[in-house]
Order: structure tokens, then sequence, then C-alpha cells
């Protein structure tokens, strides 16, 4: 962030004064291209009988939120949206939990196989989900779990990308804060809690970010262990929506507008962590 | 990138190895004790839901099993079988398909926006949220707005083709256009994930070295390609190794926009494996597939660790 200055002021040479006005508007239609989706996902939610007969406008002569009521009337919309709203937290909350102690243990306690223990950790990365889905299913099967809100959750619990990215964070905490808690006598719990947590707010926020998103748009593993369509999450119904409402696109980006709205809300609240969390995590 | 060379600043070790004193010797017990601790909470997830069902994976790969009847030892049989089908090639070559086609414009792209965002732009840090905002929304949202927009009969692209007296093509409902259509909805998606990671990289490369670049009189071109690039290499490096992981993973957007047709045109190695268990109940070839899936994606990530050295700038 310290360098943003110097390369502002690098770059704002008046002699490129023209070539900035260019950039400016290769850039904002750039951003209309990215807009346009989801405009278009606005404009045909509220166009009624948007289908197959139905010919591209921006301008709705007479638009209607006939597809919001079709939503929650004829499909458990409200329910679906409870379903994604509480995996979503709980899910956050766990993992802010998970990766935090993870953290600690790996920036501050020294312990034989350290190096091994996290190295295996990172490596979880690299495993694709679709390869656990089959014994997963199993598993989860023979404790009864399978259309369960804990079955599906319990996959969710631990994160390595939040554990490199709380590590990164508490790697940068002075020591010294540490060394002055111990000589008031505090020991690790307390360290923990009063020293490294207030000090690594922003990670946890991008962590918060990051968990909840992935959470919330998660396809794979809710399709294939909630098959109960009560208990479905929103990326889930909305696939499905399609299969029912193959000629209704009014129906089917409503659903898709209802799906986006939160997220929205929770990036448009947290957006100047992303760029920041990023950046100190180490990945320059 | 620290994160994959795993490394990181070590914890001083307070105890000295010739002469452990009695003191010494118990804080460090009481460090082991409490790493133990707070590590069980990340340990628990990962053992019970991430290393065992690997390891049952693995053998499930060496059985016939369709999820509901006991399960059956064949030994290598089912990897045999995947070898010799040839449409396991095939949903390999479309996977990589996707991968050669998807990596240069989203790089490309992300790069170009992440520059021009870096700079002293009015309104930069709206355009930067606006090139984000695709990054949040679900797939399966992107994925239904693009099928409609890319809808051959009457979709907004085909009509604003036509409008310049160009027939569209069919788009996902043509085997040939199945994949580049899932590939522009793709870098469409992904591009603000490119740029935050290449801005956060360019916010790292000192200023003095740019005018020290200018003093020996390098343009635009040169400063990009000399001083710039290099600089950014780490931050490339990830996006490239992040982009290849989830790119040999590539699925929701597959699954929601083409469901891997017309005609298995489409159809990439993670479908094959949901096809595979959910739809025609071969759950042990489903697995063998996986295990090969994860040794391709382990062998292609370790290779490009291993080459990082010859073109990544740690300075």
């Amino acid at each position: 962030m310290a360098e943003r200055l110097p390369a502002m002021r690098r770059i704002a040479n008046p002699s490129t004064r023209p070539g900035m006005v260019v950039l400016f508007v290769v850039m904002a239609l750039g951003a209309l291209a990215m807009l346009f989706p989801f405009i278009w996902t606005v404009v045909t939610s509220i166009t009624p009988g948007a289908g197959l007969s139905f010919a591209p406008s921006l301008i709705v002569e007479d638009p209607s939120l006939e597809a919001y009521r079709t939503l929650f009337t004829e499909r458990p919309f409200a329910r679906i949206i409870g379903n994604s709203l509480l995996l979503a937290t709980i899910t956050t909350a766990i993992q802010l939990f998970t990766s935090a102690t993870a953290a600690y243990a790996f920036s501050r306690l020294a312990f034989r196989g350290r190096t091994v223990v996290f190295a295996v950790y990172l490596s979880t990365m690299m495993i694709p989900l679709q390869v656990l889905i089959v014994p997963l299913f199993a598993q989860l099967k023979a404790f009864g779990l399978v259309n369960t809100y804990l079955g599906a959750l319990l996959p969710t619990f631990a994160s390595a990308f939040g554990i490199f990215l709380l590590r990164e964070a508490v790697n940068q905490v002075p020591r010294e804060l540490d060394e002055a808690a111990t000589l008031d006598g505090a020991g690790h719990l307390r360290i923990f809690w009063t020293v490294i947590l207030p000090n690594i707010r922003p990670a946890l926020a991008t962590l918060t970010v990051f968990a909840f998103m992935g959470s919330w748009n998660s396809f794979l593993w809710p399709l294939v262990v909630l098959r109960a369509p009560e208990m479905q999450t929103l990326p889930v119904a909305l696939a499905g929506l399609q299969g029912q409402y193959t000629t209704a696109w009014d129906v089917v980006m409503a659903g898709s507008v209802v799906s986006i709205l939160p997220m929205l809300a929770i990036y448009l609240f947290a957006q100047r962590y992303i760029v920041q969390g990023v950046a100190s995590s180490g990945i320059k | 990138m620290s994160g994959i060379a795993v490394g990181g600043r070590p914890t001083r070790i307070r105890s000295t190895a010739a002469a452990p004193r009695p003191a010494a010797r118990r804080r460090a017990r009481r460090d082991a004790i409490a790493a133990a601790l707070f590590l069980l909470p990340s340990a628990l997830p990962i053992v019970m839901f991430v290393l065992v069902p690997m390891l049952s994976a693995a053998w499930i790969s060496l059985t016939s099993w369709n999820l509901i009847s006991p399960a059956t030892f064949v030994g290598f049989e089912n990897y045999a079988t995947l070898l010799t089908d040839p449409r396991t090639g095939e949903v390999f070559l479309h996977t990589l398909a996707y991968i050669v086609g998807y990596l240069p414009l989203v790089y490309v792209g992300g790069l170009a926006i992440a520059l021009a965002l870096n700079s002293a732009l009015a309104g930069r840090t709206l355009l930067r949220g606006i090139y984000f905002l695709p990054v949040v929304t679900s797939w399966i949202a992107v994925a239904l707005v693009w099928r409609w927009l890319l809808n051959p009969s009457n979709g907004v692209v085909n009509a604003a083709l036509a409008a310049v007296g160009i027939a569209g093509p069919g788009w996902w409902t043509d085997p040939a256009w199945a994949m580049p259509s899932v590939i522009i909805a793709s870098v469409w998606k992904d591009l603000g994930f490119v740029m935050v990671i290449l801005l956060a990289g360019l916010q790292a490369i000192p200023s003095d070295l740019y005018d020290a670049a200018r003093v020996d009189g390098a343009g635009w071109w040169q400063r990009l390609r000399h001083v710039t690039m290099p600089m950014l290499s780490p931050s490339t490096f990830f996006v490239v190794v992040i982009s290849l992981i989830n790119g040999f993973q590539v699925f929701d957007q597959v699954y929601a926009m083409t469901g891997g047709g017309p005609n298995g045109a489409s159809t990439v190695v993670v479908q094959q494996i949901y096809d595979l268990t959910f739809r025609y109940g071969a759950a042990g070839e489903a697995s063998a597939l996986s295990w090969m899936l994860f040794i391709v994606i382990l062998a292609v990530t370790v290779i490009q660790i291993r080459g990082q050295r010859r073109w990544v700038n740690y300075g």
C-alpha cells in the first residue's frame, strides 16, 4: 500500500493526459461489458414471459415482479435462502476458529514435525474435491448424514487456504507483544486471544469474505449430499430451476438475482479487505 | 510465493540443544502440548474428511462398486478399463482444450486490467469493484445468464452479431462451439481474480526501479518487459499454478452451461467422474479416474515448482 503514492505520481505525468482519457474510456467500456450480464439478469427477471419467443430488449415495457412471486410460492425459495445462509454462517465461523488456532500453532509454537505437518496441510489444496466425493458420500451415508445440514457442513470445517492466509498474518505480528504478555504471566491461550486475534483483524475479515463466498457459491458437494428439495442451497436450486422452467427465463433469472444480492451486500461491505488481504498473504 | 515453497519466518527455538536447562525443557514440553491442542480443531477435519477419504478413494478404485451392493475387489481392472477406453483420452483432451483457451486469455486480460487500474485513473476504486464483481457470483448464476446471452436463436450476442451482418454460431448447442462458450464465460468470471492478484504484485514493485529504467531511456514497452514482468513473476507464477490446479478441476460451469454436451463434446474429466458415479453407478471407475486426475495435477504442480527457479524472480 505504501508504494501506491509514488506509483500514482509516476504515471500521472501531465504529458500522458490524452492517453489517460483514452484509457479511462476503454476501461469504462470494459466495465460496462463486465456489468452487462448482471444488467441483463435483472432486466430478464422483470420481463414477464421472457422465454424462447422473447426478442431481447433492454427496455421492459411491462415490468413485473411476478417471477419473484413464483419463486417464493411455487418453490421453497425462502427455505432455500435460509439453508444457504445457515450453512455459510456456520462454515465461516468454524473456518475462522480452525484456521486461527492452526495459524497460531504454525507461527508461534515450536514442535517437532512442524514443517511436515504444514506441508501436508498445504497439499490438501491440491486435492480435487471430486477425488473425495465418492468416499465422502459413502462415509456420510454410513453415518446417516446424507440430506442433513451436518453432512453438508463437516467437510468444510478446515480450509488450507484459510490456515495459510492467517499464518502469514500471525507471522507479521511483532513477537515483542507475545514476550511482553508472557512476562505478565499470560499463557498461550491468553496470548492467542488478547494479543494475536486483535492484531490480525484485517486477515480475519478477508477470510470471512472468502469462506462465506466459498460456502454460498459451492455447488458440487451440496448437490451430492443434499438431495431433498427443501434441503437444497441456492446454487443447486438454481440449477434445478433451469430444468423446471426451461422456457420461463424470467423465473430462472429472478432466482439468480436472489442468489447474487446477499453476496453483493457482503462484498460491498468488505471490498477493501480483499486486495489488502491478498497483498498481506505474502502472494506478491 | 512462500505458500508453495513452504517457507516463512522460523520461530525462535529458545532451548539450546547442547545443554537443555530444566526450565527450557519444561517450556519446550509445554509448547508441544499447546501445539497439539491448537492443531486439534483443524487436524480432525483434515484427517477425517480429506486424508481418510483420499485413502479410501484409492481402495475404492481397486473395486467394482455401484454405491449400493457390496464392493468386489478387482485389482487394477478399473485403471486398465480407463486406459483403454478412448473416452478417457477425450475427456482429458477437452479439459486441456479448456485450459489452453482459458489461461492465456484470463492472464493477459487480467494483466491489462491490473496495469490500467494501477495507474492514476479516475474512478479506479469503483472500476476495480466492477471488474471483481463476477468473482463473488456463483458459477450457476453466471452460467445461466451466459447460456441466455449465448442463446443461438434469440440471445443478445447473436442478435448483436446479426446487426453487423454476421451469422452467429450455435454456441453451446454446437459441439464445435460448446467449449469456446464455456471458456468465454470463465474468462469473464475470473478476470477480476487475476486482476487482484496482479494488482497486489504491482503495488509491491519499488518505484525507484522505474526511475532508474527511465534514466536509462527505457520506453513504456521496455519498462513493462524488463522491469514490470520480471518483478511481477512471483504473482504470475501464483496465477498460473492456481489456474492450472483449478483448470484441471473445471466442473461447475460445464455442468451448468452444457452438461458436458452436446453429445459429450464438452465433457471434462470431473464431469465424467460425476457421470460415472451418479449416472452409471461405476464408483470404482470414478475413483480410479479421480486418482488419475490427482496424479496429473500433482505432477503438473511439482514440475512448475521445480521449474520456477528459471523464470520466477523472488528478488
